[in-house]
């Protein structure tokens, strides 16, 4: 409980945060930009879990849980997304979404 | 009588062709032709060791022989309908499985000699042990279905012995001519298979044929357009073994069956598949005789006489020796047919059965024989007309006695084979029939007359000039024919009448001498009008067939059956029937199908742009898609 802030502001704020994420995502033409915006829509969903859980269920702790869980595979998931992109780098020396249209041969 | 081991018959074939089949190319040239004969010898000398076992041995109790059965329940339908597998033992299939080892036996040694150097020559002797080893189940069937599933194995081997030379157009047409009209009349057989399982109940033959059965005794029980459903299913029956044994208005295959190589038109188109309908007929032969009062058997009796008179006449006007043997083949086995039509049951009443058993066994000796000697000819002088021979007696004396002996025996000559068997049918026809009875008097002296045509033909007539002077052929081919020679004059002595009859008691049969007088007096006039025309290279028999003018023309044209089927078939079934209904097939069934294959194909390509591969473009619509379902769950789920 956070005094003076309804769940309704905080979910807007996340609303906001993870519709932010999208378009960053089907906009950007940089896959490092795509892997940030990535990061927001994750980050947003992970606040929600908190915020969830502490409102509605305070006498409860799986939505914290659940949010440690999505920080931890979202930091797996950025090092396997890097290393995709470092070694498209070296194949076709571009770091452009246009350029991978490649791979779907 | 222990039976047993009579198993190991036909199963030796079918090991020595899995053998074969199997190693084809990686066995040495010379060495298959001595497996085959190997593993026909040990069949062989299994039948004849069974034959004296039953015959002279176990066979006969109280004065009748005994039927042995060795079966297992293969497929169960109801308590007593089932098909087993099994062998059977009674007179006539042991007399079959002699006449078969003999045949296949010899025609075995003969093919080292006339198939040496061949390019197939592990694949022949492969299908001949296939074929052998179908000859045998069929023989030794116990009941109706399984009597069918060697039929077409007998079938099969026969169109692959027929095709065996195929990189030859007609071989391959012959092939499938045979295959096609024999299968035809086999769709009879299989219908009046199941009409019998259906009203009889029963595949059995020791159950269907038992005089004091239930089958028999109840045919009338139910029927059908006026006959009872057994005789219907009786005809159906004989009309697949017409099929078979090339019986008239299905003989069409067997003259141009005659494209395989020669030890197969011996063995298969001679002896023994050709004559599984006389065989068929005659293992059903109560059921024929007590049903309908015999009805069925005048049938047979009729199409036997017809087909044994048109065969002969047709016989007397072919150029082509293997094809005058063909025809031939088709009048002897025309005589076994009507043989058995005019047979009785009891006692000595039964001496069709006899004869026709008789003839069957005998002709199969002189028959092979003829085509092997045949076979001897065309190795030497490398083609099948009657005008590339001649004068070949100085070149060939072996080949010339052995086909002499065989043309006497066919021609009815006392004592050769032919005319003890050829009597007694005589005899049975003069008591039952006395039309059929004429019909054979005058087949007995075309008969004498068109074998002896190309006897004189082949052996005398006129001294051609050979580029390469034809000589004898090797041993391996001169054996068999001694030892079918041998058959041929020894053959007529056994006394059929005491180990095969009807009733399966015996009786003592006579030489009716009147009969045989006229019987061999007109053999002789055959045989002496044969001297006469071809004796010396000389243009009576020119003149004659001129003078016949339109009748020889249409006998040397098989009296255009063939010309008449194709019309059939190609003019009217074709192109009345099955044309219209390719059409609707292809035009509607097809078409439906293929437009929806069609339609497909182009919707796809319509839609397949929006597979940019632009993971952005996916992630957009799986968004926007799971946005549009929210909403909807949003705003409809209240």
């Amino acid at each position: 409980m956070i005094a003076g802030i309804s769940i309704y502001e905080i979910l807007t704020l996340t609303s906001i945060l993870f519709f932010i994420g999208i378009y960053g995502f089907i906009t950007r033409k940089n896959l490092i930009s795509i892997l940030i915006s990535l990061e927001l829509i994750l980050n947003a969903s992970a606040i929600n879990f908190v915020i969830i859980n502490k409102y509605l269920f305070p006498e409860n702790l799986q939505g914290v849980f659940f949010s440690i869980f999505i920080i931890a595979v979202a930091a797996a998931e950025t090092a396997l997304a890097v290393a995709i992109i470092i070694n498209l780098y070296r194949q076709i020396s571009s770091v452009e979404v246009e350029d991978t249209e490649i791979m779907k041969f | 009588m222990n039976i047993s081991y009579i198993l190991l018959i036909p199963l030796i074939p079918l090991a020595v062709f899995l053998l074969l089949g199997f190693l084809n190319k990686k066995i040495k040239p010379a060495i298959p032709g001595y497996i085959g004969v190997l593993g026909l010898s040990a069949s062989a000398l299994l039948s004849f060791y069974a034959a004296y076992q039953y015959f002279f041995v176990h066979g006969k109790v109280a004065g009748v022989f005994q039927t042995f059965v060795e079966k297992t329940v293969w497929l169960n339908f109801t308590e007593t309908l089932h098909i087993d597998m099994g062998i059977l033992i009674d007179p006539i299939s042991v007399m079959m499985l002699v006449v078969v080892s003999i045949v296949s036996l010899m025609v075995h040694i003969y093919s080292i000699g006339y198939m040496k150097g061949d390019d197939g020559y592990t694949r022949f002797f492969a299908y001949l042990s296939l074929f052998s080893f179908s000859m045998y189940g069929l023989v030794l069937a116990t009941n109706l279905f399984q009597i069918y599933i060697f039929w077409e194995l007998v079938g099969v081997s026969s169109y692959l012995l027929i095709g065996f030379y195929y990189t030859k157009t007609s071989a391959i047409a012959a092939a499938k001519k045979a295959f096609i009209v024999t299968r035809f009349a086999d769709l009879g057989f299989l219908i009046g298979i199941l009409i019998i399982g259906y009203y009889a109940g029963t595949f059995d033959f020791e159950t269907l044929n038992n005089p004091e059965g239930s089958v028999i005794l109840n045919w009338a029980s139910t029927s059908f357009m006026g006959l009872s459903v057994i005789t219907w299913a009786l005809i159906l029956i004989f009309i697949g073994g017409a099929g078979k044994s090339a019986m008239f208005p299905l003989h069409i295959w067997l003259p141009d069956a005659m494209e395989g190589p020669t030890p197969v038109s011996a063995l298969i188109h001679a002896a023994t598949m050709v004559v599984a309908g006389v065989y068929l007929v005659a293992r059903l032969f109560p059921m024929y005789y007590f049903v309908e009062d015999g009805f069925v058997l005048n049938i047979v009796a009729y199409v036997g006489a017809f087909s044994c008179i048109f065969a002969a006449i047709i016989a007397i006007t072919q150029t082509d020796i293997k094809r005058v043997l063909a025809f031939s083949t088709m009048s002897q086995i025309g005589y076994m047919m009507l043989a058995l039509g005019v047979s009785s049951y009891d006692g000595h009443e039964g001496v069709g059965y006899m004869a026709s058993m008789f003839h069957l066994f005998t002709h199969a000796m002189f028959k092979a024989l003829l085509f092997l000697g045949a076979g001897s000819v065309i190795h030497a002088v490398h083609s099948n007309y009657l005008k590339d021979m001649g004068g070949l007696r100085k070149y060939m004396p072996i080949t010339n006695i052995t086909f002499l002996i065989a043309a006497l025996a066919i021609s009815g000559v006392p004592p050769f084979a032919g005319f003890w068997s050829k009597d007694e049918i005589l005899v049975a026809a003069f008591e039952q029939n006395q039309l059929i009875y004429f019909v054979g008097l005058f087949v007995a002296g075309l008969t004498a007359f068109y074998i002896f045509r190309i006897y004189f033909g082949i052996f005398w007539g006129k001294d051609k000039k050979y580029e390469h002077a034809p000589k004898e052929s090797p041993l391996s081919m001169t054996i068999p024919l001694i030892v079918l020679a041998i058959m041929s004059i020894v053959g007529g002595f056994i006394p059929f009448s005491e180990f095969i009859t009807a009733d399966k008691s015996g009786f003592e049969a006579h030489l009716n001498y009147p009969l045989a007088a006229v019987a061999v007096s007109v053999g002789l006039i055959g045989i002496i009008l044969a001297w006469i025309f071809y004796k010396k290279e000389n243009d009576l028999a020119e003149r004659f067939s001129n003078a016949f003018g339109m009748f020889y023309k249409w006998t040397f044209h098989k009296f255009y059956f063939d010309e008449l089927y194709m019309f059939v078939t190609k003019k009217i079934i074709f192109k009345r029937v099955s044309a219209p209904i390719a059409f609707f097939d292809k035009k509607y069934v097809d078409g439906t199908m293929e437009g929806i294959g069609n339609k497909t194909v182009l919707i796809s390509e319509k839609i397949k742009g929006m597979q940019s591969g632009r993971f952005q473009d996916y992630a957009f619509f799986f968004i926007s898609g799971t946005v549009v379902i929210a909403l909807v769950f949003i705003y409809m789920w209240n």
